[in-house]
């Protein structure tokens, strides 16, 4: 560790750089000129200006979720500070490493209503895993690290760090972060390490089952790499069957036969029938979300089950569990392995055929089938056709979600192989999540194909950011499924509202077309199945940002759907198994959630 | 474990050694009330001057899981350094402070005085028609003496909240 003296400025792009921070999402203000002006003289330490900081902060997840590095804002004080709460609401409940650095007013005239002045840490407080008010330059290059430190190790979130404009410019202490840029925290001290016992009672629990089922989540992309590969070995070796969460998708190869689909709410029959039914539940990285398990008194109830996460709170906070092991889950599924091994454990086998001629008998219902047509485009075939002829290029593709019908399309219909190539927002549902975090996508990968799904009410959310993606050429595909509603809501209300379709018809809608264009973008139109192909190709060929409108079936629904508040084995499968209610029926508490 | 068992209303005292920093009880504070959780007492104050640690004592209550969930999500918190149950992580004191003013004449200012004296409180102010009381314990024994001083002119109360501490020689 050295230290040196500099001006706070001066010690924030230092302390980026030696954290690693290669680019930060942000927009000057006021109060950060003077930081604005060190990051001018420099180089190094690239800044990507956006339109508007909530899709900064958008821009970072994507960024931090494509990468699984922590993404990096930079906005003023006052409303610059406020703007980023949503995007820290999404990643805090996403699990997203950022850190959020705003400027504040100066340290003498904090408190006293001042000009562009916000309680941001106060604000902030329940919705980022830590926050600080930097008071002492000779104290800005410890909390920076710190705050880097605690955004990516244990359950990642968001950490915002405000800093009055005085620290900014006054000279103070700069202390390099140790070697291995570790600190060591006096409270801080996440588990990572799983109980060893608690490891082998899920192994025996693993080897008696019957029904045994892995449930997969965020945790394990978020985990890294070698979690990803340490699960896809166990399940393999196991043979045991596997469904992810809508975070998790990626974590297990999406055309492994062993892969059930995604769970949940819009999930697949085959898996929520299997959720419902499994003996023994092995639950790595999720988190019991209320989109995951439907009424709880109903979920899985014959199961014992199993659950591997390393943030202690997640552990029977929804659903009480047999087995919980806190840890990371690489190194908990690098135990259990090794342990497996070393047990020279089986599973049984018997009991397993049985179970998987059940699930195969399950997956012939082909829950995710819809009626095709070749007059109007459907959704789900649009975005087959985005993912096959993305698979033809060749290049290596990310996908970002807007929040909505669209949203869980893409989850049912696209295919992911591998973590990190999908961005959506879960947790939150946050509308206007998927365009900024594929602009931030983009940034982190130059050379990949990134394409954001779109539903036409969400775009509209952070439009505005066409604009930054040209000013920085990235080529981001947003192909706009429009139905000109706002989808989901339209669905509910036809489902449970009588058909009343209350403030959720969008007819008056700008040309997107002539509005890529007027930023400088291109701008494509399909009209009709026969058209889609073609302009996909042209999105996919061309080098500039591109929004794709794609006029869909405006009234199609997204199945299978399990109403809230029911059962797994309560699935609903298609419009001839639903029928409208006038008053939400006795599944629904008829609003969305 | 019955669902009856499960579904009981617990009360708990739990311990909390944190980092005595800027905001951190309006992040225990949010954290109880984010979450819907309840807060029956809550006392704080720094007890360690060198290395900056503050003790916060909270009394809460709800189900088995809620009490569970309360201290998983305390201890989530980067500032908090400990937390401990004392309500079964072992034998526990508690104790209360409450200052108790009560404003009369004649026969009842005597009757406070008496009853104040088997309560081993003590007399810290007094005028011609006014008394205030201090009386210690368990919440439950300040909360009859103030029961026992309304029909005797009480006018006021201040109470400390809970603050508790493991038996034996063990520290936090």
């Amino acid at each position: 560790m050295s230290t040196k003296e500099m001006t706070g400025s001066e010690i924030i792009i230092q302390a980026l750089k030696d954290q690693g921070v290669d680019v930060m999402f942000g927009l000057p203000g006021g109060v950060l000129l003077p930081l604005y002006d060190a990051l001018f003289k420099q180089n190094g330490l690239r800044h990507i200006l956006v339109k508007h900081e909530q899709a900064a902060v958008h821009a970072a997840e994507g960024y931090a979720r494509s990468t699984g590095k922590v993404g990096t804002v930079l906005v003023t004080s006052g409303p610059g500070a406020t703007n980023t709460v949503t995007g820290l609401v999404d990643a805090m409940m996403d699990s997203v490493p950022l850190v959020c650095l705003t400027g504040q007013v100066p340290s003498s005239l904090i408190g006293n209503d001042a000009f562009q002045e916000a309680d941001i840490t106060g604000i902030t407080r329940g919705c980022t895993k830590h926050n600080y008010l930097v008071k002492d330059v000779n104290d800005l290059g410890r909390v920076l690290h710190e705050a880097y430190y605690v955004a990516r190790t244990g359950r990642p979130g968001p950490v915002l760090v405000d800093i009055p404009k005085d620290v900014l410019l006054s000279l103070g202490t700069y202390q390099t972060p140790g070697k291995n840029s570790a600190v060591e925290h006096k409270s801080y001290k996440p588990q990572v390490k799983g109980d060893t016992a608690a490891i082998k009672e899920a192994i025996d629990l693993i080897k008696k089952a019957k029904k045994p089922l892995f449930y997969g989540g965020g945790g394990i992309v978020n985990s890294g790499d070698a979690a990803c590969t340490l699960f896809t070995q166990l399940v393999k070796m196991t043979g045991i069957p596997c469904s992810l969460t809508l975070m998790g998708l990626g974590a297990f190869p999406g055309s492994d036969d062993q892969f059930l689909g995604m769970m949940g709410m819009h999930g697949t029959y085959e898996a929520n029938m299997a959720m419902h039914d499994c003996d023994v539940m092995i639950n790595i990285g999720a988190r019991f979300d209320d989109r995951v398990t439907g009424a709880l008194d109903k979920f899985s109830p014959d199961s014992k089950k199993i659950h591997v996460d390393i943030d202690p709170s997640s552990i029977n906070k929804n659903v009480v569990v047999d087995v919980p092991i806190i840890g990371d889950v690489a190194h908990v599924l690098e135990e259990l392995i090794k342990h497996w091994k070393a047990d020279q454990a089986q599973v049984n086998t018997k009991s397993l055929d049985k179970w998987w001629k059940q699930i195969n008998d399950w997956r012939t219902k082909d829950s995710l089938k819809y009626t095709s047509s070749n007059k109007v485009i459907k959704p789900q075939y649009a975005l087959e056709r985005i993912r096959d002829l993305a698979l033809e290029t060749g290049k290596d593709t990310f996908y970002t979600t807007e929040v909505g019908q669209h949203q869980m399309w893409a989850a049912q219909h696209l295919c992911f192989e591998k973590p990190k190539r999908w961005m959506t927002s879960g947790g939150l549902g946050t509308m206007g999540y998927g365009f900024p975090s594929a602009m931030g996508v983009q940034v982190a990968h130059p050379d990949g194909l990134v394409v954001a799904i779109a539903g036409d009410g969400s775009f509209q959310m952070n439009l505005q950011e066409i604009a930054t993606l040209m000013a920085y050429r990235l080529p981001v595909k947003c192909f706009i499924l429009n139905n000109k509603f706002l989808g989901m809501v339209r669905q509910w209300q036809e489902m449970f509202h009588g058909e009343r379709y209350s403030e959720s018809v969008i007819e008056d809608q700008p040309d997107f077309v002539k509005l890529a264009e007027a930023y400088g973008a291109l701008g494509l139109r399909a009209n009709n199945p026969g058209e889609l192909d073609d302009v996909i190709k042209q999105a996919y060929a061309s080098d500039l940002p591109t929004i794709v409108d794609i006029r869909t079936d405006p009234e199609e629904n997204v199945f299978p759907m399990i109403p809230s508040g029911a059962a797994h084995n309560e699935i609903i499968l298609g419009p001839e198994d639903s029928e409208s209610s006038e008053n939400g029926g006795s599944v629904s508490s008829g609003v969305l959630v | 474990m019955t669902n009856n068992d499960k579904d009981d209303i617990l009360r708990h005292t739990v311990s909390v050694l944190v980092d005595n920093e800027s905001g951190v009880l309006a992040r225990v504070i949010g954290l109880f009330s984010g979450r819907g959780y309840n807060i029956e007492s809550l006392t704080v104050a720094e007890t360690d001057h060198v290395e900056n640690l503050s003790k916060i004592t909270i009394v809460t209550s709800g189900t088995r899981q809620v009490i569970e969930q309360i201290k998983a999500q305390l201890d989530r918190l980067v500032p908090v350094r400990k937390v401990v149950d004392l309500t079964i992580d072992g034998p526990s004191v508690e104790r209360e402070m409450a200052l108790v003013k009560v404003a009369g004449e004649g026969e009842h200012r005597v009757e406070a005085l008496r009853i104040a004296d088997i309560f081993r409180a003590r007399v810290i102010d007094s005028s011609n028609s006014s008394f205030v009381f201090e009386v210690f314990g368990k919440a439950g024994k300040v909360d009859a003496f103030i029961k026992l001083m309304e029909p005797l002119g009480l006018v006021d109360v201040s109470r400390t909240g809970v603050v508790a501490i493991s038996r034996g020689a063990e520290g936090l």
